[in-house]
């Protein structure tokens, strides 16, 4: 047992009516790191998750927290985990620091003991702690349940897509929290369906099907896109896709945002091959652009590498 | 123990946030014990009656004044013929009529034999029945009458008669006897559908995920869970008992502390019934229907309304299992009979075995883990 891992999987296999939602899944986390797990809707990230956390029976194979097993020593890991469902799970028809008081005290804590620990986080909605936790905004009841998943000063955080139903400046805001709790030296898992937030990981595992397709660092990651990328427009979006892709030197292309990723074979260099191509299919104003990869490409890459 | 108490100040605040709780719990019992005692009788006052009096003679109109001084009947009309009559029972006018022939008066005045025909409406059967015999009771009466004024000195000889003595509740008083059941029933409500709401509550809006990841152990959520609803009901039954005193005059002649000991004991089996229903079900409304399934049985079973005695052989078997019969028969025990404990020691110990049964089936059902 490496004292440096916090969590540890070995072939964890889980399904559902059949349906399998993790295929015998292997691998560590190191302590102190902030692991995200990256993938869309039905990927197996909330089974995972809460296999961890001791909510769920894996069908096969064994994860450990701390060197605690998932299943026989389940109570152990209540004690040193702190869990934050996808779902907002605190009492709505309790305010703000009753939540959190009820929390503290089933953990045979005080919000007082722990205070520094969720002070950041806890200061913002402290204004509104007489306040139920049922009218907070979604950006105030995340930091309420983590707030309250904080105040028994956890060893691992498993946190469940925290940052779904979220607004743009309070995900920027929770994973600064993140990486302040980390500091704190607190091993933290997060999943999240959106691939940008990658880059705000230590480390990140893309799944898929209940498999780790990818795991690396974020900076790995962007640096294994070892191609080109260009940006298409075009008055026709909606045929340019399937006329990108029929053109013999496209590798890969996708729809992203306003425009097309085209990912070409080798150097792009002739690119005027390509707008006279696709004038011949009938297109105009076709304009044409490289740009940076982003962590987001990198994946669809390395995926269609690997595929 | 520390772990329980925040467990149960979170259920109190719950509970008293709650806008609809506090209707129901006070409420609920008035509104069951006014209107319930008052309505769910089997008494029938106020027949309505149609007279056909085809003699007319003194006689007749004696035994139509018998009719009429009775408190049990009205007269809502006079006919001069059965078709006629008919109607009124057809149309739904009239629940009984009585046809006396033309040769009635004749008959009495010569003290012959005769008859007169009685017709009810039967379609509730049992208020047909008592409308029949509330009506030969009043004949009976002429009767007496009539044999007193013609034959002063035969009355009595060789008359066998019974002289009925009514214990426990002298004046067959319908609202003595439905309000020791009508209080079980309403302890038994509150403590089936909320303990039987709660859990499954907690499991609907997700607040379980978040609950079963902490070191909670079972019996302390469990103990904070059920008190709260235990101590309202013991409440309920105690307000609705004041209930009763005050506004029916209900003898009380058993012992207070008593029945309140029973009734602990009894919660406990039907808290321990709705949190089975809780663990089993995903949503409140599946435990709604379950819980109302359970109840409506255990109700129309339990003696409230018919007595246990007049069921079925396999009924009155089934009935070992209906925990609202066991506490009906104490409670009107203790109060209508002032019995003391070891009248219904058979009957306790049952109930407190059956309680101990639900509540490590629940226990047992109520899991951490999926």
């Amino acid at each position: 047992m490496n004292p440096e891992i916090a969590v540890s999987a070995s072939k964890l296999s889980k399904s559902y009516q059949g349906k399998n939602a993790l295929e015998s899944l292997s691998f560590e986390i190191e302590k102190g790191s902030l692991f995200g797990f990256i993938g869309p809707d039905g990927a197996g990230k909330t089974s995972l998750l809460r296999i961890l956390n001791s909510l769920l029976i894996p069908d096969s194979g064994k994860a450990s927290i701390m060197g605690f097993d998932t299943v026989n020593d389940y109570k152990k890991i209540r004690r040193i985990i702190g869990y934050m469902p996808g779902k907002f799970s605190l009492y709505q028809d309790l305010t703000v620091e009753e939540n959190l008081k009820f929390f503290a005290g089933i953990f045979k804590t005080t919000i007082k003991e722990n205070y520094h620990l969720i002070q950041d986080i806890y200061s913002h909605i402290e204004p509104f702690k007489n306040r139920k936790a049922g009218q907070l905004s979604g950006g105030m009841k995340q930091k309420l349940a983590l707030s309250c998943a904080l105040i028994h000063k956890p060893e691992v955080l498993i946190l469940d897509e925290p940052t779904t139903g979220v607004d743009a400046v309070s995900r920027g805001e929770f994973w600064e929290m993140l990486q302040k709790l980390k500091a704190q030296n607190i091993t933290i898992l997060v999943s999240t369906p959106y691939m940008d937030e990658a880059s705000r990981c230590d480390e990140v595992a893309l799944m898929q099907a209940g498999k780790i397709m990818l795991r690396n660092e974020p900076e790995e990651i962007l640096k294994a896109f070892d191609a080109e990328l260009w940006s298409v427009k075009s008055n026709r979006m909606f045929e340019l896709l399937k006329d990108i892709s029929d053109f013999s030197k496209t590798k890969l292309a996708y729809r992203s945002g306003d425009h097309l990723c085209l990912i070409p074979e080798g150097k792009f260099t002739e690119n005027n091959s390509l707008i006279a191509y696709l004038e011949t299919k009938g297109h105009q104003s076709v304009r044409l652009e490289q740009i940076r990869p982003t962590i987001e490409d990198s994946f669809i890459y390395q995926m269609q590498a690997q595929n | 123990m520390r772990t329980v108490i925040f467990i149960l100040q979170k259920e109190f605040r719950q509970i008293f946030r709650d806008k609809t709780m506090l209707p129901i719990i006070f409420i609920v019992p008035i509104v069951q014990l006014l209107i319930l005692s008052y309505t769910a009788t089997f008494e029938i006052k106020n027949t309505r009656l149609v007279v056909v009096d085809q003699d007319h003679s003194q006689g007749s109109r004696e035994l139509v004044f018998h009719f009429e001084s009775s408190s049990f009947f009205k007269i809502v009309a006079r006919q001069q013929n059965y078709e006629q009559a008919a109607e009124w029972l057809k149309n739904g006018d009239a629940d009984q009529l009585i046809v006396i022939g033309t040769d009635f008066g004749k008959a009495i005045e010569t003290n012959q034999p005769t008859k007169v025909l009685l017709v009810t409406d039967a379609i509730n059967g049992s208020a047909a029945s008592l409308m029949s015999a509330y009506a030969q009771q009043v004949i009976q009466g002429f009767n007496k009458n009539i044999l007193a004024k013609r034959v002063p000195f035969k009355t009595n000889k060789g008359n066998l008669t019974a002289e009925p003595l009514f214990w426990f509740n002298p004046k067959l008083d319908y609202i003595t006897y439905m309000v020791p059941g009508i209080l079980v029933l309403l302890v038994t409500i509150i403590g089936f559908f909320l303990s039987g709401m709660n859990i499954v509550k907690e499991k609907e809006l997700g607040t379980i995920e978040q609950i079963n990841v902490t070191p909670i152990k079972k019996w302390q959520f469990i103990t904070g869970k059920l008190l709260p609803f235990w101590l309202i009901a013991l409440f309920e039954l105690v307000f609705g008992l004041g209930i009763a005193k005050v506004v029916f005059n209900i003898p009380f002649l058993g012992s207070f502390p008593l029945l309140l000991g029973v009734a602990a004991v009894y919660l406990l089996v039907v808290l321990a019934m709705g949190l089975l229903v809780s663990t089993i079900t995903d949503t409140m409304q599946q435990s709604m229907f379950i819980s109302w399934f359970f109840l409506v049985i255990f109700i129309l079973m339990s003696g409230l309304f018919t007595p246990i005695e007049s069921m079925p052989d396999w009924a009155q078997w089934f009935n070992k299992i209906n925990p609202i019969a066991y506490f009906i028969t104490i409670n009107r025990m203790i109060m209508l009979k002032g019995s003391g404990f070891s009248d219904f020691a058979g009957l306790f110990y049952a109930l407190a075995g059956y309680a101990a049964l639900m509540l490590v089936l629940a226990v047992n059902r109520y899991k951490k883990v999926v």
